[in-house]
């Protein structure tokens, strides 16, 4: 590859250089970018032909200007060095070293946009993460190797929720070596300072990479910083036998950098001016979670998105959905009331469940318990709307005990503390014990011999 | 020889070519990545490329093999496993290790195996297109036809008898244009549909072991329904479900654009379930295509045309075949994502103005034919797409499309998968235009009754639906006995016949029989129950019979003791009423029998 220095940049649009004259450059090509200054950025070649390539620059474009800046085309995609010095480190969006430690050097330096795990190479997840809070745990079981988000909104206390599953994750009966992988998006650095107490505190810190591109760092360097992430997540989970946990947060920022992306090339615009490749682009960084067959490692995805409006619907909301293996969906509605997670198990689902429940994993009774508390808790929601227009006393009697069982369900079910860790045999506990307050007869989605088991109307906490 | 001029994502445009013919495949770069021509524009040609196109410059050269992409067709397709383009994932595997990288060129079909071929046509005898001339057991389950390629007929001069591989000759036709000389093996353009002889009037159901699909909103053998809904409401699950248990010969599964995970998952659970009518492993009938989500876009674009047109083949031997594509809105997708690059005049949202003319051309292409050939075989492609609309809402345009060219509509609803009321479809939008052209097969082969109780049942959901809406305003305490019994059977038939649950072991499947049994039970206990609250016996004492527990059950009764069972449930529903009204004399029931 030449180390040719180009000067022939005519345009600068947003994020978006123009060059005339390359001929040369290779598509998705990392390129450098030496400004009049002589600060240098990053970039990355977007669109290329015959005499003319668009470079997006990661960082800003304050100082740069047309006759004298100038640029190089590395000759090959974004790399990133990975090795177990990895551990404990923390980093910018880009990869660099912030914690004032060395770079890091390895002869592995794998692409970071990663290749598709062929799906025939993929182990089916199935072992069940205890994280120790119920309403995940029983009612959206967590698995080794899924992909699961929370979605959340500005105010709502989803980066407590998830140190609270990253200090509490555990996989029962097992010692093993994991880590936790943190790409930070736009966080504020005073949510940024909060996880890595957490982590100190609990010591996760060694255990843990971090990277961290702030709210008041480029934009552009969003695009990068989850595949960096995942980059490492993967050399930590495929060559170093580890069990990881990945935490991207805020995907709504990686996506609002997307698009800005997007509209500075004057794409037509998909929903909401979302790029129309947005699934795609999505899903490059959803799918890189699972396991392979042969390998002991894995990586559980975390993904944390703030729904702009609280709108499921957003695109950003509905198309992570439609990647992702469920999701964990916090309500407003709860947080006001007091409950802490105000975790709405109606909308949240974990799709991988089945394959992580039941006898020998957790309980043969699991499955049954969940779908009849769903039910029940659906019932009781639906009760509590009714009674709020014709009041209490025009309900029937059955009724009245599933409104109850609905309040229950939020104050005795649902909140726990935030280093309360409960294990699932608590949760099937507590979900009997609620179920008890049901006529039998109505327990139509638990088997029978759980039910001779387990049901005692008497127990049934007295009100 | 091509030179590349321009590269965009998927899209790569090249100078030089003046030999390209639309959708020519040809080899891209260095590498030789797959791409095929989509835009002849001057001496500038627009390829879509089925692979990664990161690293490639302008200047590197383009390959035009002349051909359009094809699919290879013959024995070794049953329990395949493919990519977009019919290269299959375990030979990847082997070559590239656990992450697919680019450049690899892999043959759909194994070209050393040997399968044992056993004629089924002697020297002498006449053949033409679509004859089969001998068989080879491809699977357990899957009798493969051999069969005379498109162009061919003739006199058979040559036909062998033992093993071979699928691309030694076999037998030879000696026609006007000389003696051809064949292997089991034919190729077949996947962008053209098949030829036929003739289409037929759909006339029996897809029978699916799911009680809302079958006894509600059944779609026919050679018929095309959609499955739209938001994300979680259950549309894999359903998909699935169809694939396990559909009555169909052959099953094809294109999972396009969709997650790893969920193709590992039926890679895993397939080869453990038994086909409920041979014992047989499911996966022995299974070909699956899995382009995931985050696979290459064009791949995905190309992959529900290689499943139909291997869809079509398993067809032309005479067999019923199920395509289910999951899901059609990542493959419009896809077509957008490949629009929007070559800067085409966008339609509705951004999609391409053609998608309703590409979705039509893909669903037409189901349907129960008569094949070509002598014998006259019957054969039909059975067409189930998913949909996923942006936030469910089905007016966006890939949704509307699809409805135009599918008859039958199985909505699923957010609030219904919310409660755990699976499967989510929602019996009040829902529908099926075989309705009428279905209702002889059902009569003659479940029970002449059967059309009567289906919308006996859907009157009783229709009137719940109303009531509800009083209910809202009044609570249920204020509504006579007489409705609150509607109301009682309505949630009978929506938690005791309409939930099915896909993960347990009896009630994830369940015949048309045990269908019609199960609705009787209810409908009865309802025609019981409304005597029995106008003779002045109160709801509640009717609510607290035995009996309504057992109902709640019956889905866990297997098929096996299903008939004896239900009918003693039939009987004892019928004796608890006796007994608690003794004034309520035998004529009462009479009418329900």
């Amino acid at each position: 590859m030449s180390e040719i220095e180009y000067t022939s940049v005519t345009r600068v649009a947003g994020p978006l250089l123009f060059l005339e004259g390359v001929n040369d450059a290779g598509y998705n090509d990392l390129v450098e970018i030496t400004l009049p200054n002589g600060e240098t950025k990053n970039g990355q070649v977007l669109d290329t032909s015959a005499g003319l390539a668009v470079v997006q620059i990661f960082g800003t474009t304050t100082g740069l200007d047309l006759p004298n800046t100038r640029v190089k085309f590395k000759g090959e995609t974004v790399k990133l060095p990975v090795s177990d010095a990895m551990l404990g480190r923390i980093f910018n969006g880009l990869g660099v070293p912030r914690d004032g430690g060395p770079r890091i050097v390895s002869s592995e330096r794998p692409d970071i946009s990663g290749g598709a795990i062929n799906p025939y190479s993929r182990a089916e997840p199935s072992e069940f993460i205890q994280s120790g809070i119920s309403s995940i745990d029983l009612m959206n079981t967590l698995v080794r190797g899924q992909k699961l988000p929370i979605f959340s909104g500005a105010g709502l206390p989803h980066n407590d929720l998830v140190a609270q599953i990253a200090r509490q994750a555990k996989v029962l009966g097992k010692e093993e070596s994991f880590a936790v992988v943190f790409g930070a998006m736009g966080l504020t650095s005073e949510e940024a300072n909060f996880f890595i107490k957490d982590f100190e505190n609990t010591g996760a810190l060694e255990r843990a990479v971090l990277f961290l591109n702030l709210a008041d760092e480029p934009s552009m360097e969003r695009i990068i910083t989850p595949r960096m992430a995942l980059t490492t997540a993967e050399y930590l989970a495929f060559s170093q036998d580890m069990h990881v946990l990945v935490i991207l947060s805020d995907m709504t920022n990686y996506c609002e950098s997307l698009r800005e992306v997007s509209s500075a090339r004057e794409e037509v615009p998909g929903r909401r001016g979302y790029p129309g490749y947005m699934y795609t682009d999505l899903s490059s960084i959803y799918e890189r979670a699972g396991r392979i067959k042969g390998k002991k490692g894995s990586i559980t995805q975390i993904p944390i998105l703030s729904m702009p409006g609280d709108d499921i619907t957003h695109p950003i909301a509905d198309l992570t959905g439609y990647i992702t293996e469920g999701q964990v969906v916090m309500s407003r509605d709860l947080h006001r009331r007091g409950v802490y997670p105000p975790i709405d198990v109606l909308p949240s689902l974990s799709r991988l469940m089945n394959q992580g429940i039941g006898k020998g994993r957790t309980r043969d009774d699991h499955r049954g318990v969940a779908d009849q508390l769903y039910a029940a808790y659906a019932q009781g929601k639906d009760l509590r709307s009714l009674s709020a227009i014709v009041g209490e006393a025009a309900l029937t009697e059955t009724d009245r005990v599933y409104l109850k069982l609905a309040d229950k369900f939020e104050k005795e079910f649902v909140s726990q503390g935030k280093y309360e860790d409960r294990t699932i045999e608590d949760d099937l506990r507590i979900g009997w014990r609620l179920l008890s307050a049901l006529p039998q007869g109505d327990l139509k989605r638990v088997k029978k011999d759980f039910i001779d088991m387990y049901y005692k109307p008497q127990a049934a906490s007295p009100s | 020889m091509g030179i590349i001029v321009k590269i965009s994502g998927p899209v790569v445009e090249a100078e030089q070519m003046r030999d390209a013919k639309m959708y020519d495949v040809v080899r891209v770069g260095e590498e030789g990545l797959i791409g095929e021509v989509i835009r002849l524009a001057g001496k500038r040609v627009a390829i879509q490329v089925y692979e990664d196109t990161a690293g490639i410059k302008p200047g590197e050269k383009v390959e035009n093999t002349g051909a359009p992409l094809s699919a290879e067709l013959g024995p070794g397709l049953a329990t395949s496993i493919f990519d977009g383009i019919q290269r299959p994932l375990p030979v990847i595997k082997d070559r590239v290790g656990d992450i697919i990288k680019r450049g690899v060129f892999a043959e759909a079909l194994d070209k050393k195996k040997k399968w044992k071929f056993v004629p089924s046509v002697k020297r002498g005898e006449k053949v033409e297109t679509g004859d089969v001339v001998g068989t080879v057991q491809e699977t357990a389950s899957t009798l493969h036809k051999v069969l005379v390629p498109s162009g061919v007929s003739g006199e058979i001069s040559e036909i062998s008898d033992g093993s071979f591989t699928v691309e030694e000759p076999v037998f030879a036709v000696k026609g006007a244009g000389g003696t051809k000389r064949l292997p089991m093996m034919q190729r077949w353009e996947v962008r053209r549909p098949r030829p036929y002889a003739q289409k037929l009037q759909p006339n029996r159901p897809l029978v699916t072991g799911q009680r809302v699909i079958d006894a509600f909103f059944p779609v026919a053998r050679g018929g095309s329904a959609c499955i739209p809904g938001p994300f979680g409401s259950g549309k894999t699950v359903t998909q699935q479900q169809l694939a396990k248990w559909a009555d169909a010969d052959v099953v094809v599964y294109v999972g396009c654009g969709e997650r790893g995970n969920e193709m590992t998952e039926v890679l895993t659970t397939f080869p453990e379930l038994e086909d409920p009518r041979n014992k047989r492993p499911l996966m022995d009938r299974t070909i699956l295509i899995a382009n995931t989500s985050n696979m290459p876009v064009a791949a995905r674009e190309a992959s529900i045309y290689t499943g139909i047109t291997i869809a079509e083949y398993y067809r032309d031997m005479g067999y019923a075949v199920a395509l289910m594509a999951d899901s059609t809105s990542r493959w419009a997708e896809a077509l957008r994502e490949i629009s929007g690059r070559l800067e085409e005049m966008p339609g509705e949202e951004g999609y391409p103005a053609y998608l309703g003319r590409r979705l039509a051309e893909f669903y037409e292409r189901a349907g129960s034919v008569v094949t070509l050939g002598k014998g006259k075989k019957e054969g039909s492609v059975s067409v189930i797409g998913a949909v996923s609309p942006p936030g469910g809402d089905i007016s966006e345009p890939v949704s509307q499309n699809t409805l135009r060219v599918t008859r039958a509509f199985w909505g699923l609803d957010a609030s219904l998968a919310s409660r755990r009321h699976f499967p989510s479809i929602n019996w009040l939008t829902s529908y099926s235009l075989y309705k009428d052209v279905l209702a002889d097969w059902y009569s003659a082969n479940v029970s002449a009754d059967f059309m009567e109780m289906q919308s006996k049942s859907m009157l009783i959901l229709q009137q719940e639906a109303e009531l509800q809406e009083i209910v809202q305003l009044v609570g249920p305490d204020a509504l006579p006995e007489r409705e609150r019994a509607v109301l009682d059977a309505a949630r009978m038939i929506r938690e005791d016949f309409l939930q099915q649950s896909a993960y347990h072991e009896v009630d994830t499947f369940t015949s048309m029989k045990k269908d019609r049994m199960m609705l009787k039970v209810i409908l009865t206990f309802h025609d019981l129950e409304l005597k029995a609250v106008e003779s002045g016996i109160p709801l509640s004492k009717v609510l607290s019979l035995d009996v309504r527990g057992r109902i709640g059950r019956m889905k866990e009764i297997p098929e096996d003791a299903a008939q004896a069972d239900i009918t003693k449930l039939l009987d004892d529903t019928e004796a608890s009423f006796k007994s608690l009204a003794p004034e309520m004399q035998a004529g009462a029931t009479e009418g329900a029998r």
